[in-house]
This record gives structure tokens, sequence and C-alpha cells, in this order.
């Protein structure tokens, strides 16, 4: 039996919203090369959904699975929508991941909350020169 | 779709001779080798037949063959066994950093139980130091093993110059030849050694076979106590088919190492050349001379692995690799990390395994299939990125 799911295994072969985008509004790195995957996620912000997301990933195929499916789940939801989102929740919409990949790989959730945080930081910095 | 199996350490494919020849002990010769009735004397003659096959490809005597059940028995039954042994002695002992983790585990369990361990250290191709072994050893000593090649990096370690260290010494020496017996010519005599695993995995033999070779006079403490099986030193019916798989396979490797080995080196010269010259920043893993015929191992920078492995799956191609992704305890390679290359680097690690039913085709579907699934990693990696935008990082 193989190790995946059919979901894992379309998101991996198809991963969504690869790329970088220019000017984002935000960024979010996770990950380290030692643990095995990084992650890069790149958003545009609109009336505070996210109106665009991009994600680069170094990793095994369920980090590359997660990316994408993460990045599916996010268009058009509003930030604070996104920072709820959980690695159980991706995990389950993914139809599971295997156990050892679930903490090492499942770093998604976390790279867009990052990206958001770094959003609203230079959102806070720009209202504070501006005042 | 044209399919191309490159993973021949992992398991190589039964030859039809073989699997012949154990047909009739999966069937009407089903004895137990110790009943003293017609049906035993059938399937002990078998037995002792294939340990003097065995014995006969590594030039030892039928005697000095314990069969187990997997080389990693084997390799438990030399740590184990031989320390055990001679604990009265000393409680010292010396592997390579680069041991199957059959040894190294096996190691560590000694270790609980009192004994002492050192690590010898190979340098970037992965090559022991015979004078790294000398300076290690202590008056308590009492076991050395280095394996006789690597499968994950293919380096062929100089056993014969550490051999005359140990043997100067005093200490016996084991080499885990798991990767070498029946892939290159294996002599005991002429290793020097005093204990040697070897497997049917690179024999094309069948799975669940194995045997560990002890010269005469060396002691050995069983790890499975029971009747006298393997004269006491490895309890528990014999698995007849098996042994018998494994002592066709050796006889049918005992004429042919050479001409598998040409073939062999033929196709993994062929790879090791052109891959690097269709894939920029790419590293080769191991030796450059001494190395195993059929191995051709790398680390793709960048990219992981396990991406590499299942895209290349998805094209028919069958690979493995020391990524941490790709392991089960989610770490990468001791082999790779002990040679010196970066967590990072090791993350890119793939090998290719040939074996003797490979085709020119095989190299020519590497050559065709793995550029484009590094190129599609590397356009979804941050670090591919990085490195364009920056010009730092590469090879």
């Amino acid at each position: 039996m193989p190790i995946y799911s059919d979901k894992v295994m379309d998101h991996f072969m198809n991963p969504r919203n690869v790329g970088e985008i220019e000017n984002p509004d935000g960024i979010g790195e996770v990950g380290n090369p030692i643990c095995g995957d990084m992650m890069t996620f790149y958003i545009k912000v609109k009336d505070d959904r996210i109106d665009d997301v991009k994600f680069k990933t170094f990793g095994c195929g369920a980090a590359i699975a997660v990316s994408s499916m993460v990045t599916e789940m996010a268009k058009g939801k509003t930030l604070d929508e996104v920072m709820k989102f959980t690695p159980e929740l991706v995990a389950g919409e993914l139809g599971g991941l295997p156990k050892a990949k679930f903490h090492c790989s499942n770093l998604g959730a976390q790279a867009l909350h990052k990206a958001i945080k770094n959003y609203r930081d230079k959102k806070k910095e720009k209202e504070a020169a501006s005042t | 779709m044209r399919k191309a199996y490159l993973d021949n350490i992992s398991a190589t494919a039964l030859l039809p001779e073989i699997r012949e020849a154990m047909m009739p002990y999966l069937g009407e010769l089903f004895g137990n080798p110790s009943s003293l009735h017609d049906w035993g004397d059938v399937a002990r003659e078998a037995v002792n037949a294939a340990r003097s096959q065995v014995a006969g490809l590594i030039g030892a005597s039928a005697g000095e063959i314990i069969f187990t059940g997997s080389g990693s028995e084997s390799n438990n039954l030399a740590i184990k066994g031989l320390a055990l042994a001679q604990q009265n002695k000393g409680k010292h002992i010396l592997t390579s950093a680069i041991e199957h983790f059959s040894v190294l585990h096996s190691a560590k369990t000694l270790e609980k139980w009192g004994f002492e361990l050192d690590s010898i250290p190979v340098d970037k191709y992965g090559l022991v130091d015979p004078d790294q072994v000398k300076k290690r050893i202590r008056k308590d000593t009492v076991l050395v093993s280095v394996m006789h090649a690597n499968s994950e990096v293919g380096t062929i370690e100089p056993i014969a110059e550490i051999a005359r260290v140990t043997r100067e010494a005093g200490v016996i020496l084991h080499t885990d030849a798991v990767a070498t017996v029946g892939t290159i010519p294996v002599n005991v005599a002429e290793l020097g050694v005093d204990a040697l695993s070897l497997a049917g995995n690179q024999l094309y033999g069948p799975k669940g076979i194995a045997a560990l070779w002890v010269r005469k006079g060396v002691r050995v403490i069983p790890l499975i106590d029971g009747g006298i099986q393997e004269d006491g030193r490895r309890a528990g019916t014999e698995n007849v088919p098996a042994i018998v798989g494994m002592g066709k396979a050796a006889e049918m490797a005992a004429g042919s190492i050479p001409s598998r080995t040409k073939r062999i080196q033929k196709l993994r010269n062929c790879l090791l050349a052109q891959l690097p010259t269709v894939i920029e920043n790419l590293l080769v893993t191991g030796h450059p001379r001494h190395r195993l015929p059929g191995n051709a191992s790398f680390c793709v920078r960048f990219i992981e692995g396990e991406a590499m492995l299942m895209l290349l799956n998805s094209q028919g191609v069958a690979v493995t690799s020391g990524s941490a992704c790709t392991s089960r305890a989610l770490k990468a390679s001791h082999v790779l990390i002990a040679m010196g290359i970066s967590h990072e680097v090791a993350q890119g690690s793939i090998l290719f395994s040939f074996g003797i039913n490979n085709t020119p085709e095989d190299v020519d579907r590497v050559l065709e299939v793995l550029p484009l699934v590094v190129d599609r990693l590397r356009q979804m990696s941050p670090l591919y990125s990085k490195f364009i935008k920056e010009g730092k990082g590469g090879v």
C-alpha cells in the first residue's frame, strides 16, 4: 500500500500555487534543512482577506502536498479565519498524513501564520510612521 | 511505460534457477534436518550441500558457516556473540561510523550491558584509515567491526590492511560483507578477518536467509538458545528451502562474478559519467575508485530525496535515498553525515544500484527522466531560488 493518500499524491504531483509573488504583502518562512523541510509563503492581502498566495518548498512529498493544500484552503478567506488553521485541519483535508510526517512536514499553516504576522507587523509600522 | 528497477541494494530479483532449486523443498521434501528418518536425511543432505556451496563462495570450510535469518541477524550474532564470548578479556569494542544499523545498534546494546564503544571515523570518501583503527585499539579491546563495503555510497574498505592491524594486536575482526559477497570476489583468508556476515540479498537468492562465517576456533555466544542446530550456535528448525536457495545462489555467483561485475560496472560507469553533464550542482558521493561495481550515489543540491524518489517512481524508475524524509527515523543518513556532508546536502541523496538484470535502456531512462524531475523540484525550492538570486551555495 502506498504511504500517502490519493489526495496527498494529487497535490504532490500537481501542486497548486507554486511560485513567488512580486512585492508581496507578507512573507512567512518556516523549517530548516536539518529537519528536512523548509517553506516560504508569499501573500497578497485585499480587504483583510487572502487575495493571492504562493509558496516554495524544499522537502518531501508530504511537505509539498501540505503547502499546496493550505494555499487552496486559504484563498479568499479572512486573515482571522486563516489564523485559525491548524496542522490537524490541513492533514484532515489531505485525507490524513503518515504519523512520522505529521510534525516535520506539516508546517503549511505555521508558514501562512507567519506571513500574516509579517503583513500585520508591516502594516502597524506603516501606520506608526504616518501618525 | 518502460520500467527501470535500480534499487538492487534493497532487493534483487530471485533467479529462476534458484527458485527451481528451492521448489522441491516447498513441496514433497518437507522434512526436518534433525529427524532420523528418510525425510530428515534428505533435508539434512540439502542443508549440508548448501553449507558447502556458501563456504565455497568465500573460501571457507562448511563447518564455519552459521545460517541465520537475515544480514541483520548475522551482524547481531557477530557483534554480541563475539564480544560476549570474550568479555573476561575486556569490554572495549570498535566499529566504523558508517556501519549498518544492525552493527551500530548491536554495539549500543552492548554498551547498555557494560561494554565501552569507540567509533572509527571515515574520510570524505567514506574510507576507514587503518591507522585510525590502530590508534583506538586498547589493551581491553576485544572486537573490531568494519564493513567490507558500504552499500549506500559504495566505498570498499581496506579490510586486509585493517586485519593486519587487528591481528598484530590480537583482536578479533568482524566484517559485514553483505554488500560485497556475490558482487566482488571475497575470500576470508585473503581478507584475514575472523568473522564475516553475508546474505542472500546480493546473490539473487531468496530473502530471510543469511549466514555468519566464524573462523574455526573463534568462540561465539548464541543469541537463540534451544536445540543444537548450526552446531549449537543458532537454535531453531532450519529454513530448508531458503538455505537451499542461498546455496544455489552462492554456487551460481561463484562462477560468474567477473562477468557480472563487467556488465554492471559498464552501466554504472555510464550513469556516473553522464549524469553530472545533464544535472548541475550534483555531488557524487563515495570513493572514485574503491567502489562497488553497481553503485552510483549522488546528492542533488537544493531538493529533497523522497520527493525525487516519488516523481521517479511515477515515471517507472525505482531508486532509494538516504534523506531524512525517506528514513523512518527521519534522520539524514549517518553515512553521509560521517563523510562530512551537511544535513542540507544530504537531504538531496539519491542512490542507484545496478544488478545483472539492468540494461543500457535503464541508464537512458534515468538520463531522460531525472533532469526533468530535478528541474521541477528546483522550481519549487526556496533554496534554489536563493541560489539563483545570490549565486551562492552550489557545488
